[in-house]
């Protein structure tokens, strides 16, 4: 493949989860974090799954990922099962995970190295395309602690995206980071997505967030992890976090979200 | 330029304040014999050949021994770090042994290995192999797993994982540790020559024994001050590029 259509092509995938259960057992007893949880991902869509904390929406993204297997049920992309993590899934993770040993650009190049059918001036190529577009191209040598929070987290999405995987898997990637840095990052992610279309996963429990960024919000409720409703977001892009008609989105989702929440503790 | 002024003004307080006590005359010249005989005795071991003689044969035995000491101790370092049964037998006897101060060993490398090269290499090897495999292991159980998780999600798999990720994600810990080693494998061959003599080859600790049974003061302070001289070396040389890039990568410089 040359660069050309190394560049120009960006694949992504269908993915479909199906049946997914997944206990874990700890010294506290077990936990169920998944529930019989099925899930159909379009081609290019940004699904963002949103619930409190012990929910399993991480533990789901981690199975996707292939960083962790389901006890039952399948996952599978484009029809294909997946049996480990692999680099048409990349992830990125609430803490950066970038490496400190490396600058900037040797990071970018780190999953690139391993991608095969590209040569050495071809891979260093599409790494600068990928921090260009992250607008990070004049720190190529930097070293990471150097960077801002917000900086760390524009070179990994660049490290993520310069494989070309077919499917982004995001962690609370911007949970860490300050609301203002924060904001200017939904820009960017939106901007990046609309040029690369890939299928995204995106995992937060801030609703306005997740109606922010996403066509679909995922709703998911604690113990055990199940999905309870989904809500379609189709206003126009690139969103304003603070625009009114977003406002109102994620205030329906969130009554919906708290609605199951005291409906989950009266069962229990 | 300044700090090598301050540097150099001190050392020149310090010959000063030498060369007034033995102006003084409190004690004879025979016990602290003036900088200018030191210097000559240097110059003369120099010229003859001694002292580049003995310091090519210590630095061989250390350096030798050293080598194998860190090719021995990074993998079983990481074999332990990553199999419990072999951290609690291994570990634990990589910690006590650690504890042992290496000049313990002299004795027992002379009965396995008579007064040999032999001896003096077993001696370093063991100076060196502990804190390497204790260092190595606790930096590689320090490595952030999110490191190795990426990594995996960018196809990076068994032997790859661990060059890439593991090795230079544990390097702090490993240089600290190879830092030590070479502490401890400096020491216990300088005490080791002092010691014994070995036939096919006089070291510094030899020259320094020597020094000690002819009453030449000179000679002692002299290779006193080649044998600092040497740690000194070895630590701008060998160890401060490594801590200097890792505190400009790592962000750990004050």
């Amino acid at each position: 493949m040359t660069l050309q259509q190394e560049l120009a092509t960006s694949p992504s995938a269908k993915l479909s989860v199906k049946d997914v259960s997944k206990t874990f057992h700890t010294r506290g007893g077990r936990v169920q974090a998944l529930d019989r949880i099925s899930l159909n991902v379009n081609e290019g869509e940004f699904v963002c799954l949103v619930g409190p904390s012990g929910c399993g929406k991480s533990t789901l993204l981690n199975i996707i990922a292939g960083l962790e297997t389901p006890d039952e049920g399948t996952v599978q992309t484009d029809g294909q099962p997946i049996l480990g993590p692999g680099r048409d899934r990349m992830v990125m993770f609430q803490e950066p995970a970038l490496f400190p040993w490396l600058d900037v650009f040797s990071n970018v190049m780190f999953g690139l190295k391993l991608k095969p059918g590209l040569s050495t001036a071809e891979r260093k190529e599409v790494a600068q395309y990928y921090l260009k577009l992250v607008g990070l191209e004049s720190f190529q040598h930097a070293n990471i602690h150097e960077l801002s929070g917000g900086m760390k987290q524009r070179v990994t999405l660049a490290r993520a995206m310069a494989p070309n995987p077919r499917v982004l898997l995001m962690d609370e990637p911007f949970a860490a980071l300050d609301a203002l840095t924060r904001e200017q990052l939904y820009g960017d992610l939106q901007r990046i997505w609309q040029e690369r279309r890939k299928t995204i996963i995106f995992v937060t429990h801030n609703v306005r967030e997740a109606a922010c960024l996403g066509d679909r919000v995922v709703l998911f409720s604690p113990h055990p992890g199940r999905i309870r409703e989904e809500f379609r977001v189709s206003l126009p892009r690139p969103r304003d976090i603070n625009s009114v008609d977003l406002a109102e989105h994620a205030t329906e989702i969130m009554r919906a979200l708290k609605g199951h929440l005291r409906n989950s503790e009266v069962q229990e | 330029m300044k700090r090598l002024l301050t540097a150099l003004f001190f050392f020149a307080a310090l010959l000063a304040a030498w060369q007034i006590v033995v102006l003084s005359k409190v004690w004879s010249p025979v016990l602290v014999p003036s900088p200018a005989s030191v210097g000559r005795y240097l110059w003369g071991a120099l010229r003859d050949g001694t002292l580049e003689g003995s310091v090519l044969v210590t630095m061989k035995r250390l350096g030798l021994g050293y080598l194998i000491g860190l090719a021995v101790g990074v993998p079983l370092g990481m074999i332990t770090a990553q199999f419990r049964p072999v951290r609690d037998t291994l570990g634990v006897l990589a910690l006590g042994l650690q504890g042992l101060p290496s000049v313990c060993w002299v004795p027992l490398a002379l009965l396995w290995f008579g007064q040999s090269e032999g001896a003096m290499l077993f001696v370093v090897v063991m100076g060196t192999l502990w804190s390497v495999i204790l260092a190595t292991e606790s930096g590689v159980r320090n490595v952030n797993p999110i490191y190795v998780r990426a990594a995996r999600t960018m196809g990076s798999r068994r032997l790859h994982t661990w060059v890439q990720v593991i090795m230079p994600a544990s390097l702090p810990f490993i240089v600290s540790g190879m830092k030590q080693g070479w502490a401890f494998a400096w020491r216990s061959l300088m005490a080791a020559e002092i010691f014994v003599t070995i036939l096919t080859g006089f070291g510094l600790g030899q020259l320094l024994h020597y020094g000690r049974e002819l009453n030449a003061m000179d000679q002692v302070i002299g290779i006193m001050v080649v044998i600092v001289f040497i740690g000194l070396l070895a630590d701008k040389v060998l160890f401060s590029p490594w801590e200097s890039f890792l505190h400009r990568r790592w962000g750990t410089a004050k």
